[in-house]
């Protein structure tokens, strides 16, 4: 994907001065939404963003600035949405058949929906953990190896996957049986490769589908440890049902509530302290949801 | 309550019933397992009179195989070699044509090209082998005859292998399919979410996923093929050949060859009284037959058992 700088940058600007929610649906101010942009650079945006499945609207004109190298989380009940829009940033909605969007959203200032965009390059920059652990019934070596060796990558595949098992914090269990299978592994240690495998390729960012709502609380622990090391290098998007993991490991939160209404965006804290919107004082106290 | 409620029920009769529906489940169940044993009987007795008449060396070793023409010998590798030849020329046009259709029912195909193709698979399956026999004996083989340099006999292994293999790629696709579409969809968004094609997902993931699956698929279609009896009997010949050299062997292929199965029709059908070593002979060729194929069916229980992924 090749990128025009220019425009790239007068599209910040014009992020920087557009109010980032619906006015008309009066729930952030004008303040907020500044101090939101001006923390890190946006890197994922989203403009009037409907998604359909059929006849149903998942996603309704949502705007979403999501900044560099952060952790934003989605919260939201079932079916709020919040899945949805993060299956669009990396275009893995293609794969259902009645999905169909509108609206714009953009990855480093492209629309990813543009006609010249190819989904799989785009995901080769955008990795994606699942809610289930999904590793490849291959070795564990295969698996972190996948990606750089369908993109044919020129590395020394073995320190790239070293590496990696480092980062996800696997390495020291798995260090002596990389040729097991990876099924042999436990839910969580499963869910770690599957980060190791997703950032061998090197993404500029990370989704993350509830990735921890399949474990054990020390699994998930773990988990949570590790996205905040990964946020040094990388942009996470974490979707997540459980309030007080988006709340612990987060620095923006994004709540969805239903009919895939995008309420309310801010950094974490003010989300969980100082809502502006009642409904989602509501649904983090647990009023509603 | 005071009263405690009632919860009997008419036990008695209820007991008379649910063994009798035991019994008759169990009567159904073994018929199948009461027949194949009479099956295994019925060959090994005349195999082992057979056996007394003919040297086990002869047997298993003769490379000639000459029940009607005085002195008889009945060794079984010419037979053994033309249904092996057979099963191999098969192979290679199921294993691949049928591997690559459940591939792309499984990955590619829309859902309607699916519900024509997959229908059409099956009607596939359902054509009588006769049919099949007639079909390579009345066209594949002059069809490939007319082949610049290629010289087929009227009856020929080629053309039955070709249309054999033809008519075993359903059972290829269809059991293959079942297995890709067993590999979890979570697994290919895996693979997709790492910037995968669908080439990627279909060749590196879903194809080493279903394993042991589609290696079932390929025993069970040989099985099938080692059995297989009419299309050799119309379209392959009756001439039991063993090759001793290795163009022999190449040439096999082009000339007319006797399948285990095809001498077995060959020596019920001849004018050969009952009780003679060549009648017998027929059971002994028969039972090595069935060996074969169990082998082959434990095989593909093994292997499936032993590649088996567990997505849990």
């Amino acid at each position: 994907m090749s990128q025009d700088t220019s425009s790239t940058e007068a599209e910040r600007e014009e992020t920087d001065q557009l109010i980032t929610t619906d006015p008309g649906r009066g729930g952030l101010s004008e303040q907020d939404n500044t101090s939101t942009v001006m923390t890190g650079d946006t890197i994922i945006q989203s403009r009037n963003l409907d998604v359909f499945y059929g006849e149903t609207q998942a996603l309704q004109s949502v705007d979403l600035d999501i900044p560099e190298n952060q952790v934003t989380a989605m919260i939201g009940p079932s079916g709020c949405g919040k899945s949805t829009f993060l299956r669009c940033i990396n275009r893995m909605n293609d794969l259902i058949d009645v999905a169909r969007m509108d609206g714009e959203l953009s990855f480093d200032g492209k629309n990813v929906y543009d006609d010249d965009v190819d989904p799989v390059t785009l995901r080769r920059r955008i990795g994606m953990v699942f809610q289930h652990p999904n590793p490849f019934p291959k070795s564990i070596y295969d698996n972190v190896a996948y990606g750089l060796r369908i993109q044919d990558r020129d590395v020394d595949m073995d320190s790239v996957v070293e590496e990696s098992l480092k980062k996800a914090a696997l390495w020291d269990e798995v260090k002596d049986r990389l040729n097991e299978s990876a099924l042999d592994l436990s839910g969580g240690q499963q869910q770690r490769l599957c980060i190791a495998r997703a950032i061998a390729v090197d993404p500029d960012v990370l989704l993350m589908d509830e990735p921890a709502s399949a474990l054990d609380p020390i699994a998930t622990s773990k988990i949570e440890d590790l996205i905040e090391e990964l946020v040094e290098d990388y942009t996470v998007v974490i979707v997540t049902h459980n309030m007080q993991q988006a709340a612990r490991i987060s620095d923006k939160t994004a709540v969805f509530l239903t009919g895939g209404e995008l309420v309310e965006f801010d950094d974490t804290g003010t989300i969980f302290e100082n809502p502006e919107s009642q409904r989602v004082e509501d649904y983090i106290t647990g009023k509603f949801g | 309550m005071s009263n405690t409620t009632d919860l009997t029920g008419d036990r008695g009769f209820q007991d008379i019933r649910e063994s009798m529906y035991t019994v008759v489940f169990f009567l159904c169940a073994a018929v199948s397992v009461i027949t194949t044993a009479g099956i295994i009987v019925a060959l090994i007795l005349p195999t082992i009179t057979f056996l007394g008449e003919v040297p086990m060396s002869e047997f298993f070793l003769g490379t000639q195989f000459s029940p009607a023409i005085q002195p008889t010998v009945f060794g079984v590798l010419p037979l053994a070699f033309g249904t092996l030849l057979i099963t191999f020329g098969a192979a290679m046009v199921a294993i691949p044509i049928g591997t690559l259709t459940a591939l792309y029912l499984s990955e590619y195909a829309s859902e309607s090209r699916r519900a024509v193709l997959k229908p059409l698979l099956e009607i596939l399956a359902g054509v009588p082998t006769v049919v099949y026999g007639y079909f390579a004996l009345v066209y594949v083989t002059p069809l490939l005859d007319a082949i610049p340099g290629l010289e087929l006999g009227t009856f020929n292994a080629l053309s039955a292998s070709l249309v054999m293999g033809i008519m075993i790629i359903p059972m290829v696709s269809s059991i293959s399919e079942d297995s890709m579409n067993a590999v979890p969809d979570s697994v290919r968004n895996a693979a997709y979410g790492l910037g995968a094609t669908k080439y990627d997902v279909s060749v590196g993931v879903v194809v080493p996923s279903a394993l042991s699956g589609i290696a079932s698929s390929f025993i069970l279609a040989l099985s099938r093929a080692i059995g297989e009896t009419m299309i050799v009997v119309v379209a392959a010949g009756q001439t039991a050949r063993f090759p001793e050299t290795t163009s022999g062997l190449l040439n096999s292929f082009f000339v007319s060859t006797q399948t285990m199965t095809s001498a077995m029709v060959q020596l019920g059908t001849s004018d050969l009284a009952g009780g003679t070593t060549a009648y017998r002979a027929l059971f002994a060729i028969g039972l090595t037959l069935f060996v074969m194929t169990l082998v082959l069916n434990l095989v593909s229980d093994a292997i499936a058992a032993r590649f088996r992924e567990d997505y849990d």
